[in-house]
């Protein structure tokens, strides 16, 4: 993400043994980390692709043994997994894009330093962020007042902007797209919509794309709300799917077949899990890489100066 | 007469800002109405903590609670609610505690890699757990430690010892919660921290090498000072939530065997509230949690700015 900072030349030509030793240190370190870290993920992707039998009787320790894709075959039959998949993927679309342009109208007035009443709103606006009413008073707002119970818009309504991007978009607006342009497109004659629409967007690409990752993944990855507001199955999301799947332990359900062991029955749907963990994962990996050079570019156009 | 001009002036500059920025306003339209109905509407709402509320009276025209505070006060005596808030306070601090050094060390580790095709693999590899929901994250510790399947007791049962359900043992919720916890954002939450190391001066850094500064004594002298107005401010952000362990996670680890120490202010809300209707109850008890966060965070905001200068306002 970061490029390296120092020039290479010069910090090589400055290496005494002990720094040598030193990052020899720090990348066994970082590979012990990684491999920490990488091992969880390795095995649920190499369990969802082996064969059940084989992942209950301990064989599956790194890479799947007796590859098989009966696991994804199984899940893709689950009706009512698909439909959340289904829900997810609209209401993330929604309430993301619902997201990124309340984010937007919020952070460019605010960062204009001539905006009169600018202070007062940042304080108002900032207050929300460390104090709240609370479960109770949000949930008889949204859903008995605004009678969204049922409703996607429960869903993406209440969060439609979150204070702590909106200071980032905003704290990127001011810090990386000169004033003095913005000024100079005002003198000749463009209005604040035209400013933020031709100047300060196509500008801000990189911080766009990240906000918009991280309300993305938000809205995947949300149960919370949807147990509170939505009770209707065929309207639930995907998380709440996979909390009837993975938590409350219903996925012998899943089962088309009626097997006769119910041993058997069990252990493949311990290994079902597993395929459901990396399915219902996939939008979130596809994703991020895509985001991710954006990402490096938004962290190289902060740190150019002029 | 000067006062008076100068006034005048004063206002039509004012004037002059509100009306040629009359589009600014109207953009701030839809914002300031989301604030209003989303942010301040439930505030309004905690008036519920002090009333007995009737569904058809609505919360302004419910009665008062008689006596005033007797939701608070049916909170405070009641059995559940010194565990809720030892629950809550022992889980964040620990998470905070064990959490919050491990993304600076590994910033400050993963900046000092030249070789800068491991560094982005090291950075890819720990920020992917972040992606995963809690959902997803709760099942995969429960699948691992499943007692006849899961992964964990395989190796325990390889190194000749004995499987068991870790998710049923309450000793083990609250390693297993900060554990999984730093497994999934560790490396996220160091990003903040690369980004502002990134941005220290090489001027810093190369002056100290004519000087024969070891990579140690750089780190320790110009990189940890450099992000340490970062860390104040996350740390002063991050004392504002002591008060309130996430719902999400919680919930989804808890079961009747761990309630002991699982059980939190906002899973007992929950119940309260949501699941058997006490509306009163679970608005006073939110609104004491707000209330203490709030007071937290203004503390730890003016020791910060008494003994450095690094303050949130």
């Amino acid at each position: 993400m970061t490029p390296t900072t120092q020039p290479r030349a010069s910090r090589n030509a400055r290496m005494s043994k002990g720094d040598v030793r030193f990052e020899t240190a720090i990348v066994i370190l970082l590979a012990i980390l990684t491999v920490i870290i990488i091992y969880p993920l390795v095995y649920v992707v190499s369990a969802s692709f082996s064969d059940a039998l084989m992942v209950a009787a301990g064989r599956v320790f790194l890479w799947p043994v007796s590859v098989t894709t009966d696991n994804y075959m199984q899940v893709f039959k689950n009706q009512s997994l698909m439909s959340g998949f289904r829900n997810s993927m609209i209401i993330m679309a929604m309430g993301t894009a619902l997201n990124l342009v309340m984010t937007i109208l919020a952070a460019y007035p605010l960062s204009r330093r001539n905006l009169w009443g600018r202070n007062v709103l940042m304080k108002m606006i900032t207050f929300t962020m460390f104090f709240s009413g609370g479960l109770i008073p949000t949930y008889l707002m949204v859903g008995k007042t605004l009678g969204l119970m049922n409703s996607w818009l429960a869903l993406i309504l209440p969060g439609a902007i979150s204070v702590y991007n909106m200071i980032i978009m905003r704290t990127y607006f001011t810090s990386s797209i000169p004033y003095e342009i913005q000024e100079a497109a005002e003198i000749d004659g463009a209005s604040h919509f035209g400013t933020l629409m031709r100047i300060v967007l196509p500008l801000s690409g990189p911080v766009v794309a990240v906000i918009g990752l991280y309300y993305a993944v938000g809205h995947w990855n949300s149960y919370f709300s949807a147990l509170l507001y939505i009770s209707k199955e065929s309207l639930q999301p995907l998380q709440l799917h996979l909390r009837k799947v993975l938590i409350l332990n219903s996925s012998q359900t899943m089962m088309d077949m009626a097997s006769d062991e119910a041993a058997r029955q069990a252990m493949r749907a311990e290994t079902i899990k597993y395929a459901v963990i990396v399915l219902s994962s996939v939008p979130m990996l596809i994703m991020y890489p895509f985001v991710q050079r954006f990402f490096i570019k938004g962290v190289m156009i902060g740190s150019v100066k002029g | 007469m000067a006062q008076l001009d100068l006034r005048n002036v004063r206002k039509f500059n004012q004037q002059n800002r509100i009306t040629r920025n009359w589009q600014l306003y109207l953009m701030l339209l839809p914002v300031v109405v989301y604030f209003v109905v989303m942010a301040y509407g439930p505030m309004y709402g905690v008036l519920l903590a002090f009333k007995d509320y009737k569904v058809r009276r609505g919360i302004l025209g419910s009665p008062w609670a008689e006596p005033l505070m007797k939701h608070f006060v049916r909170f405070f005596t009641s059995p559940y609610c010194e565990r809720v808030i030892t629950n809550t306070v022992v889980l964040s601090l620990q998470s905070l505690l064990w959490g919050f050094p491990v993304p600076i060390l590994l910033a400050l580790c993963v900046n000092e890699v030249r070789n800068s095709t491991y560094q982005k693999f090291v950075q890819n590899v720990t920020y992917a757990p972040h992606f995963l929901s809690t959902v997803v994250l709760v099942g995969m510790i429960r699948s691992f430690t499943n007692t006849d399947y899961g992964v964990v007791n395989l190796f325990i049962r390889a190194l000749g010892g004995e499987g068991y359900n870790w998710m049923q043992r309450a000793d083990l919720f609250r390693p297993l919660y900060i554990g999984s916890g730093m497994w999934q954002n560790a490396g996220w939450n160091s990003i903040i921290y690369i980004a502002a190391l990134s941005g220290i001066d090489l001027e810093q850094h190369e002056s100290a090498m004519i000087d024969g500064a070891s990579r140690w004594k750089r780190i320790w002298h110009i990189n940890l000072p450099g992000i340490m107005p970062t860390i104040v401010t996350l740390l002063i952000l991050n004392s504002g939530y002591i008060m309130s362990v996430g719902f999400e996670k919680v919930f989804l680890m808890q079961n009747d065997l761990n309630l002991s120490v699982s059980d939190v202010i906002s899973t007992y809300s929950y119940r309260i509230g949501i699941e058997s209707a006490q509306y009163e109850m679970a608005t006073a008890i939110g609104l004491f949690n707000s209330v203490i966060n709030m007071a937290l965070l203004v503390m730890v905001n003016a020791a910060s700015r008494r003994l450095g200068d690094t303050s949130l306002w």
